[in-house]
């Protein structure tokens, strides 16, 4: 007596009730398609998420919380509470363990997204995922004053063009009587997509965004207007900016230099590294990912149930059958292992359809994927889904040990009158 | 019969269900010689299907010898009991007596799929398990090669019956145990069904073990038991009938 046997009997039972077989096959593989998927998705986010900044050492900020500062400066969420002073950012920038610095202006948008003011710096040292440079699609990094670079996903919604002129606005939201409609600005470089909130963001010079406020005073425009060409005369050093981000010669000097900045006399300033503040802050947002998961795990628990009812309502319809198996000399245990078996079954075949569905997920859904910027591959998949796949045919072993203690009890109670 | 070596003996056989208060089996004495032919007579509820478990090893008795061919089944350990059961003992009950996922020539070959005993005997008679099924099926006189791979459920009750009787007789088990096997059967294909039986068994060389509520088929056997007769926990209490005839 083999196990050959048992598992053509087990097959044959289960082709033999095609249609709830085929239903419960169908739970069972969308639910580890949903499991794989939710854990490949949220380990991606996590990725992509930490790697929206990398190589920057530190993120210089008006002092607040390292969070906010994270926020605002790298993610375009939220504003600064307060500025630093040009003079500060000059004095840290020029210290002999700063590499470069990337000074940032915040506080324009245009339709919707956010301008920030910088210096062809940013072109040349801002890395993102694994210390990638940014790259221009067309066009190449802003020159004059009212020249302008788009991320990749301003570029795809507003549908613009290199030499196309936007007009920018005062503050977040995009008001009539807040536009600097005066001074347009034209469009010199496109970037490639990044994954990351640049796509999103509109790149002009410090001078341009020094030239746009020239004539506005505490948030309107003064009586005394000052034309495009005329505040190209005028010193157009700014005063202020919002954030910068620094890149040091040594790792080693990170912790030095942050708390010479922290500990600044002349203006109370935040450095953070921001490797540690992207942690802090998927920390908070990382409940999301983790009751998706949960959910997943329930759909999966939710789809062994299914199967337990399944096999249970059908073992008192095969009571007659084990009573004809155990007259032909099938042992209690072999019965045991040919309900237990069907669970197993079920697993592994549903496990190996919901992987294969889910590899034609991730290939037909690469494209999309990049445009939330999750870079999902198949070299991706490894142990951890190995380890979700055991799992699930474990926990479906235990599963099936139940239906099959049962018709093992109820075999020897049998004996051979068999209760129809 | 020519030889007078007992196949099976039964020895102060007690039994009562692990639910239940009372015996329902008590027998202190039963023999069956081999190649015998016994017809068992047993209203429902006298414990024949009860008895038939015991006999096949599937239960075990409360205390009491059962021997078949020479060996304690009750003192055998449950895999040798169920190993014992597979390689001398073919089953036939009243009624689905088929696996119903299973094509006919599969419900057959089962019984050598638990038995390499049975295997080789039946490979001794045919080269093949799918020829041997065959051979038995138009022995009894189902002829139609169709039917071998139908699902049973297509099968008359008739043929079920028959296919059953195929599944026993593989392999020439030396007992067939049969459970009210004719009591779906309508009057004119029962007497048909037990003569094929019958002449099947007298030709593999397995004694048969017949157990019915109608004594009107006991006369093709070579003897007779009357159930309430010897089990003296039966529903009709006869507290001090004759022994069983030896």
């Amino acid at each position: 007596m083999n196990m050959s046997l048992l598992l053509k009997l087990t097959l044959k039972s289960i082709l033999n009730r095609k249609f709830t077989s085929y239903l419960t096959l169908f739970s069972i593989c969308i639910s580890v398609f949903l499991l794989l998927g939710v854990d490949t998705v949220r380990k991606e986010a996590k990725h992509s998420f930490t790697n929206t900044i990398s190589g920057t050492d530190l993120l210089v900020g008006a002092r607040s919380g390292s969070v906010q500062l994270l926020l605002y400066s790298v993610f375009r969420i939220g504003n600064a509470t307060n500025n630093i002073g040009w003079d500060s950012y000059q004095k840290i920038s020029s210290h002999k363990s700063v590499a470069w610095s990337i000074p940032i202006s915040l506080g324009d948008s245009h339709k919707g997204f956010r301008v920030m003011g910088t210096t062809q710096a940013y072109f040349e040292h801002y890395r993102f995922a694994d210390d990638q440079a940014l790259v221009f699609e067309d066009g190449q990094a802003f020159s004059a004053v009212y020249d302008t670079v788009i991320g990749a996903e301003v570029a795809k919604q507003l549908g613009y063009q290199l030499g196309d002129e936007l007009t920018l606005a005062h503050g977040v939201y995009d008001t009539d009587f807040a536009r600097h409609d005066d001074k347009p600005f034209v469009l010199t470089g496109i970037l490639e997509r990044t994954g990351t909130p640049v796509d999103r963001t509109i790149h002009v010079s410090l001078q341009g965004i020094e030239a746009l406020h020239i004539d506005w005073k505490t948030g309107t425009r003064s009586r005394n207007p000052v034309s495009a060409q005329q505040a190209l005369d005028l010193n157009l050093q700014p005063k202020q900016i919002t954030a910068f981000m620094l890149g040091l010669h040594s790792k080693m000097e990170i912790f030095r230099v942050q708390r010479a900045i922290n500990n600044y006399k002349k203006e109370p300033m935040l450095a953070v590294l921001p490797g540690l503040a992207l942690g802090e802050l998927w920390q908070l947002i990382g409940v999301a990912e983790k009751a998706l998961l949960v959910i997943a795990v329930f759909v999966l628990l939710n789809s062994f149930v299914g199967l337990l009812t399944v096999i249970l309502t059908s073992l008192n319809e095969r009571r007659r059958e084990m009573a004809i198996l155990r007259s032909l000399g099938c042992r209690p245990n072999q019965i045991f292992v040919l309900l237990a078996s069907e669970s197993l079954l079920f697993a592994v075949v549903g496990c190996v359809l919901g992987v294969c569905l889910f590899l034609i997920a991730i290939v037909s859904s690469q494209s999309l994927m990049q445009g939330y910027g999750l870079h999902i591959s198949l070299s991706n998949l490894g142990f951890d889904q190995l380890v979700l796949i055991a799992s699930v045919i474990g926990v479906s072993f235990l599963i099936g040990s139940i239906p099959g203690y049962r018709a093992y009890k109820q075999s020897l109670a049998d004996g051979m009158s068999i209760k129809l | 019969m020519d030889n007078n070596k007992i196949l099976l003996k039964v020895e102060n056989l007690r039994f009562r269900w692990p639910s239940s208060q009372r015996d329902v089996i008590d027998i202190s004495n039963l023999a069956i010689q081999q190649g015998e032919r016994v017809f068992i007579k047993g209203e429902s509820g006298s414990g024949k299907t009860t008895l038939l478990s015991l006999l096949g090893g599937i239960n075990l008795p409360d205390t009491g010898r059962i021997e078949l061919l020479g060996t304690d089944i009750s003192q055998l350990k449950q895999s040798r009991r169920d190993q014992f059961r597979a390689d001398h003992i073919g089953f036939i009950f009243q009624l689905f007596n088929l696996i119903p996922y299973l094509s006919v020539i599969e419900n057959i070959t089962l019984a050598c799929e638990f038995s390499s005993s049975r295997k080789a005997r039946a490979l001794l008679q045919s080269n093949s398990l799918e020829k041997e099924a065959y051979r038995l099926l138009s022995h009894l006189q189902l002829h139609d090669r169709s039917i071998l791979n139908k699902p049973v459920s297509d099968l008359s009750v008739g043929q079920q019956q028959r296919v059953a009787v195929a599944r026993a007789l593989i392999g020439s088990p030396e007992i067939i145990i049969a459970d009210e096997p004719t009591s779906a059967l309508d009057t004119d294909t029962r007497e048909h069904f037990l003569q094929l039986l019958l002449r099947e068994c007298e030709r593999s060389g397995s004694s048969v073990l017949f157990v019915s509520h109608d004594s009107s088929l006991e006369g093709a056997f070579d003897r007779s038991i009357s159930l309430s007769d010897v089990n003296k926990a039966g529903i009709a209490v006869n507290e001090y009938s004759q022994e069983a005839i030896s």
